[in-house]
């Protein structure tokens, strides 16, 4: 497709290179949002309501005010009011409402952090209570089926399960999660007669950029947004929240000041999103030998009463597998919660972790080998829709690391294998997420001093931006690495589409690639001092014809200790097939973070909440477990050649966020295999095997 | 409540009035703009404010500035600068021991001290009896940065920079 890429001249594209950051990461001298050295600033902390539902009928601020250092308090009653934009989220001190508990109803501002907090705990809030309800089941009778995601049938599940030698029926579930990146959501706010600027923790400042400039009725040539370096985001980052709108109100209430707010990592599970919890019927029809001739996924989902989101978790089962009848339905509880978002591959995530783990059962029912399971069933075409891959290697994954990891030894009896008071055994699971692709970037290439300046407002949340797209800009213009000078991270730079979904680096890469050429183009290879070309993404016509996904498979070996049930991984191996690797020591880091994450998920991670009081009540770090160092042994991650002329000029299918799909389904399989204990919800903990 | 105390940070004096409540973290980030060390949870939950205090890792959000009175303070900016990165820096950097970063510069900070703790024979909780010499191997090392986490999952890589610098310091 691009000329420019397919000729041997690509030298940077492919090359193991350090990351250009690098060294400013590991001296901590790269600037994150709350760090930017500006004058004078004041601090805000967030009064947050300590009811779950009703309204607030009086603040009494007397107290709060009397703190030495406070500026102002902020609440409903002197906040500017924001143009509705269709977002109940984002709504900030619009109205008296409480919609769940941990809401943003008011805030301190003052001249230190201190004092801010200090006189948020004196604001008393008298309220009018409403009872609430936040019991997430998917027994409830008033279970709707969003727009979004209407029953999709094809030919007949329920016959099929009816009539077939084999079948598996049984109801998985994954648990509240909490995205939790390492640095918390933090803004820097300063309202000045020229428009508004924020230096914001975020995955795409052009996104914030044109959302705040609607709420607060400016023309976006006045919002300016920085952010060249995130400290991770995970999709919570991605669309936003009411701290970065509070930042901006109260900055409004203090013209020419910086207000910086952080938030806490206890507002962060009030705040910011998290996963819904799923529950997942997954059905599975076969013959003896393991084809299936069924599959089914019935999910429920929570979302929040006042704003809708759905976890969309039924989605792989329409790209995974051949089956002749297949049944896909999403069913959401609307609760007196905060929104659910995006949180690591949305919907992929928790939605490959029922149905793999029915695979396993069904291997296990019919005395297949699970690998060769899902070789068995791998079908010509995407299922649901019919249309041919641009490329799918699931099953060279399967073949490839199966052979890594040694998988052919494997007796498949459970509970065979005893080390020392270990029980030991081995899982495997496939992975699948979508080759997207956004609208909307430009990228402006100018020749100045000798270098080539390339300028796209994309956000590096730690995937390696910086140097991925300085890399692609170098083959796309024929010239060294270090000819390029790459900026990012501005919403003063040519616009740019989020980093989420998997989609930054070949969104942003292919525009890059697009301005390159209109550069060459228009000023040759010798071009002048100041000569200057953009872009916009052009529209890419396969992306009708063919479905695009990348596809990987995950092998786990697993011990239960068979007295106390502590449970370790001592092995994870991916293989993944996810296109061109446009730097592999960065890719590899994408990989193994998120299969690193995905054993968090399988061991550790479940937001608990509280009924009666409507909120998560192990919201720090000390209590929302996180996987830690020593939670990591042998951890690898392969990819293999893939070469798509489909998906983009690069040849590239996303890597951020496959990593995470499907490893818990394997280690709660090998699990399996080492006790003889079947778990089907997460986390999987020691009490599965104590029983 | 305030009260005059002086920091050395990365070799430099600050005369600095705090207020009492002032943890010795917001003081380098907030009153210094040293923001090297970083605030993840501020509860001493996640080790991205580790510095090294009199030459020994802790944690910057649990010490309250006005007991640091006169202490010397190194963060990750003190330790190597571009251009001359530390051995565990560089490391860092070659082995890909980060991603977004934010965690880094208290990884690093940690296994500076972790190093020097192995040096002085100081046990850890990875399993050897605590009379031994401890020898550091990728489960000592594992154990021993434990108190770091690293939400983008560079554990693996982690491991194997502090492993290398290990070797380079030898
Ligand atoms: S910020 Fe100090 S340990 Fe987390
Ligand atoms: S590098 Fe992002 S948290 Fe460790």
């Amino acid at each position: 497709m691009s000329g420019l890429l397919e000729n041997t001249s690509t030298r940077a594209i492919g090359a193991d290179i350090g990351r250009v950051d690098g060294p400013a990461k590991v001296t901590g001298t790269a600037t994150y949002a709350f760090e930017h050295q500006l004058n004078a600033p004041a601090y805000l902390h967030p009064i947050q309501a300590t009811v779950v539902r009703g309204r607030v009928r009086e603040f009494d601020t007397r107290d709060a005010e009397a703190v030495p250092g406070v500026l102002t308090v902020l609440t409903h009653d002197n906040a500017a009011r924001l143009a509705d934009i269709g977002d109940a989220e984002l709504a900030v001190l619009q109205s008296d409402e409480v919609a769940h508990r941990g809401q943003v109803i008011g805030a301190v501002l003052a001249e230190t952090p201190e004092a801010a907090r200090q006189a948020v705990r004196l604001v008393r809030v008298h309220y009018e209570e409403r009872s609430h309800d936040v019991r997430f089941s998917a027994a409830r009778t008033d279970l709707y089926t969003p727009g979004e995601a209407e029953d999709d049938e094809q030919g007949d599940l329920a016959g099929a399960m009816a009539s077939a030698p084999v079948t598996v029926d049984h109801t998985y579930t994954t648990p509240m999660e909490h995205n939790n990146p390492m640095e918390p959501h933090s803004t820097i706010a300063v309202w000045e007669d020229a428009g508004l600027t924020l230096y914001e923790s975020t995955q795409g400042v052009h996104s914030v950029r044109s959302t705040m400039a609607e709420l607060f009725g400016l023309d976006p040539e006045r919002v300016r947004v920085i952010a060249p370096h995130v400290g991770g985001g995970f999709g919570s980052k991605g669309p936003l929240h009411p701290p970065v709108v509070l930042a901006a109100l109260a900055a409004r209430l203090l013209p020419g000041r910086p207000v910086k707010l952080a938030l806490t990592r206890q507002q962060m599970f009030d705040l910011v999103g998290y996963r819904s919890p799923t529950i997942q019927r997954v059905r599975l029809a076969a013959e003896p030998d393991g084809r299936l001739t069924g599959i089914g996924i019935d999910v429920t989902a929570q979302t929040a009463r006042f704003k809708e989101f759905l976890e969309q978790a039924g989605k792989p089962t329409e790209v995974m597998y051949a089956a002749p009848n297949r049944r896909i339905t999403h069913r959401l509880a609307a609760l007196d919660v905060a929104p659910p978002t995006w949180m690591r591959a949305p919907g992929e995530c928790p939605g490959m972790f029922g149905p793999e783990v029915a695979m396993d059962e069904l291997a296990v029912a019919c005395g297949v080998d699970p690998v060769e399971l899902r070789v068995r069933n791998e079908p010509g075409t995407e299922p649901a829709s019919g249309r041919p891959f641009s490329s799918r290697n699931l099953v060279a994954c399967l073949r490839e690391g199966a052979r890594r990891f040694g998988w052919q030894d494997r007796d498949p009896e459970p509970r065979r294998r005893m080390e020392d008071g270990w029980l030991v055994g081995t899982g495997v699971a496939a992975s699948t997420y979508p080759t997207g692709q956004m609208p909307g970037s430009v990228a402006a290439v100018r020749f100045e001093d000798g270098h080539y300046h390339v300028r796209i407002g994309a956000a590096d949340i730690g995937t390696g931006a910086w140097t991925v797209l300085t890399q692609i800009a170098a083959d796309a213009l024929g010239v060294p690495v270090t000819a390029v000078r790459l900026r990012i991270g501005d919403s003063s730079l040519p616009s740019a589409s989020l980093a989420g979904g998997s989609t930054g680096t070949v969104s942003w890469g292919s525009t890059i690639v697009a301005a390159a050429q209109a550069f060459r183009e228009r000023h040759g290879t010798a071009p002048a001092d100041g000569a200057e070309a953009r872009a916009g993404l052009p529209d890419n016509p396969n992306r009708e014809r063919y479905a695009m996904h990348a596809f990987g498979a995950q092998f786990a070996e697993v011990r239960v200790h068979a007295d106390t049930g502590e449970v370790r991984v001592p092995r994870l191996l991916g293989v993944f097939a996810a296109g061109r690797i446009v730097n592999p020591r960065t890719a590899r880091s994408q990989f193994i973070g998120g299969m690193t994450m995905g054993l968090s998920m399988a061991l550790h991670e479940d937001s608990v909440v509280d009924p009666r009081f409507g909120c998560v009540v192990n919201h720090d770090l000390a209590e929302y477990h996180i996987a830690a160092n020593a939670d990591v042994v042998d951890l690898q991650a392969h990819w293999i050649d893939e070469a798509d002329p489909y998906v983009n000029p690069l040849g590239a299918k996303g890597i951020g966020e496959i990593g995470i799909v499907g490893t818990a389904a394997a280690i709660v399989n090998a699990a399996y295999h080492a006790t003889g204990v079947r778990v089907r919800e997460l986390p999987m903990t020691l009490e599965h095997f104590l029983a | 409540m305030e009260s005059d105390i002086i920091l050395r940070v990365n070799g430099r004096e600050w005369p600095l009035r705090v207020d009492t409540r002032t943890t010795l973290l917001d003081a380098l980030r907030e009153r210094l703009g040293v923001t090297s060390p970083k605030k993840g949870c501020d509860h001493g939950q996640c080790g991205a404010c580790t510095v090294l205090l009199d030459g020994r890792r802790i944690n910057g959000c649990l010490v309250l500035a006005v007991a640091c009175d006169g202490s010397e303070v190194v963060t990750a900016e003190g330790l190597g600068t571009d251009g001359e990165l530390h051995p565990v820096q560089q490391a860092f950097v070659d082995h890909d021991g980060f991603q977004c970063g934010y965690c880094t510069p208290g990884q690093v900070c940690s296994a500076v001290g972790m190093l020097e703790e192995v040096a002085a024979g100081w046990p850890s909780a990875a399993g050897r009896p605590v009379a031994d010499t401890p020898v550091l191997d990728d489960a000592e090392i594992r154990e021993r940065m434990s108190g770091n986490l690293c939400r983008c999952g560079a554990y693996a890589n982690i491991v194997t920079a502090v492993r290398a610098a290990k070797e380079v310091s030898r």
